[in-house]
């Protein structure tokens, strides 16, 4: 009466990465694990900007790497400031950056999630896609399985991978009310060239691949930043934007933002004749550990963007190996509760001890003020122009005498400006 | 083109199977709230326009299911949820 149907040793909520890897993770220890994907394939529903990094994941998933569908290794990293009419690009090339194993990639997450499902598959996880999961079963206070398309679906641990919104989690009652300033919408086109091109304006030896971040005018002064990566046959070209920035003092809608943004001379000549193929968006939840809800419940745990796993601290946003990693620990917490047949809060408490130990939540105790460091008007509007100009002077020789360097930079150094970047500096140290 | 194509131009470049009912909705008497207009400037796919009412329209072509407009907005004056499982837009890059 109670298990009308099929029960499992876990079901997966999302095949994101998170699921994915919880999934991958349990099926190689043997257990008897269904994932539910709404998308038609796993990847249907994600976006990155974006890159991953390998790093701090590279470990857990010993076998994955070597195969996996990657587009270029990120060797070379640019910053740009961009002010109204100027802009300061910074390149660094670091021999660290070329030597394998290569620290990051750029990645597509319709190609890398499909092929990690089926790295799942092979290992013997179930995975159903086209399968939206409705609700949670709750019973005395504990997840019991999901409703899904009318079907009741049973476990003794659900994994709430279910991305940035995560109406499990919040069904379960284990995340925060949503505010909005704990978000940031990222939106970008994947613009298709042929390789050689991408190799040829971005300064690439064959497969090296590039990351170029751009602040200031690129989001015209908004809390955020514009990005390029490249992929093997296309950019990725896009930006970060905070939702208050986008909605407080409106003044220009999201989409033009980008086109905006597309159009700067510095853009359009890396995507001159390149044509469009997809649009996407997708929200972030880069509120960090102050932001974070609980992260597990008597029968349910929360992995990835559901549990609030990403981060921005300024030329990195990261989240898609807190979403791996978080995946991993999950399916660990969940093997060791298996043990014991105790899958209570008290029981899938390990979770949080694994994540804990782990580069996970160390990462978001030591970024916690990030969010609140980086959103600072100054840093977007104020200084990108200021630095443009004073290089604008530097460079300029007039009709008439050319000021001395001395008295160019005293002109825009200005005590109060020293002292603004004092202050400025000082907000920087906590992260 | 690399040329600005215009956001339906864009939106029509990407894959989209079509829900049984749209899946987000403005809530009833919510639809001059104040709250809702920031969705205007926040949705990515610009799904929401103000008619000669004042009044926050929502057209339900394009939804990149970001679930922006839901954050900025709230639950107040948006019922929000996925669409049915296999519909709605498939990236096939990400």
């Amino acid at each position: 009466m109670e298990s009308q149907g099929e029960s499992f040793d876990a079901l997966i909520v999302g095949g994101g990465l998170a699921g994915l890897a919880a999934a991958y993770t349990m099926a190689a220890e043997g257990l008897e694990v269904l994932l539910l994907e709404r998308g038609d394939y796993c990847g249907a529903k994600n976006v990155t900007g974006g890159r991953i990094y390998i790093n701090p994941v590279r470990e857990l998933f010993p076998e994955l790497w070597k195969k996996a569908p990657l587009e270029r290794p990120i060797v070379h990293e640019e910053v740009c400031l961009m002010g109204r009419k100027s802009s300061i690009t910074m390149r660094y090339d670091g021999a660290e950056l070329k030597a394998e194993p290569y620290q990051s990639y750029s990645l597509l997450r319709g190609k890398f999630d499909k092929w990690l499902a089926r790295e799942a598959e092979r290992k013997g996880a179930m995975i159903v896609t086209k399968s939206r999961v409705d609700a949670l079963i709750i019973e005395d206070g504990r997840v019991k399985g999901v409703m899904a398309g009318g079907e009741e679906l049973r476990a003794d641990v659900v994994v709430a991978a279910d991305g940035v919104l995560s109406f499990t989690a919040r069904q379960a009652g284990l995340q925060k009310p949503i505010d909005s300033k704990n978000y940031a919408l990222g939106f970008k086109e994947i613009i298709e060239l042929d390789p050689e091109i991408i190799e040829d304006r971005f300064n690439l030896n064959g497969n090296e691949g590039a990351a170029r971040l751009f602040m200031g005018d690129a989001t015209a002064g908004k809390f955020g930043g514009g990005f390029i990566y490249t992929n093997q046959s296309s950019l990725s070209l896009g930006m970060v934007v905070g939702v208050d920035a986008l909605t407080e003092n409106p003044d220009i809608k999201a989409p033009d933002l980008l086109d905006r943004f597309r159009e700067r001379p510095e853009l359009a000549r890396l995507i001159k004749g390149g044509e469009t193929v997809e649009y996407s968006a997708h929200l972030i939840p880069e509120g960090g550990f102050k932001a974070m809800g609980e992260l597990w419940g008597d029968g349910i745990l929360v992995a990835g963007d559901a549990a609030g796993f990403s981060m921005n601290i300024g030329v990195t946003v990261r989240g898609m190996e807190y979403a791996l990693a978080s995946g991993y620990y999950a399916a660990r917490a969940v093997i060791q509760a298996k043990q014991k047949n105790d899958f209570t809060r008290a029981g899938l408490a390990i979770y949080a001890d694994l994540l804990n130990e782990s580069f996970v939540m160390k990462d978001f105790i030591n970024f916690k003020e990030s969010l609140e460091v980086l959103d600072y008007p100054r840093l977007f509007k104020h200084y990108p122009e200021l630095a443009g100009s004073i290089m604008k002077d530097l460079y300029q020789v007039p009709d008439g005498p050319k000021d001395k360097i001395y008295a160019t930079l005293k002109k825009y150094l200005t005590m109060s400006e020293i002292g603004g970047l004092l202050k400025l500096g000082r907000r920087m140290m906590k992260i | 083109m690399s040329e600005a194509m215009g956001l339906k131009g864009k939106l029509g470049l990407n894959v989209f199977k079509e829900d049984k009912a749209f899946h987000i909705s403005i809530k009833n008497g919510c639809e001059k709230d104040a709250r809702l207009k920031k969705a205007i400037y926040a949705c990515p796919a610009g799904l929401y326009s103000e008619n000669e009412n004042g009044e926050v329209v929502l057209s339900g072509d394009g939804c990149l299911e970001c679930g922006n407009c839901f954050v900025a907005c709230g639950s107040e004056v948006l019922e929000w949820r996925y669409p049915s499982g296999g519909s709605g837009v498939q990236f096939r890059f990400g």
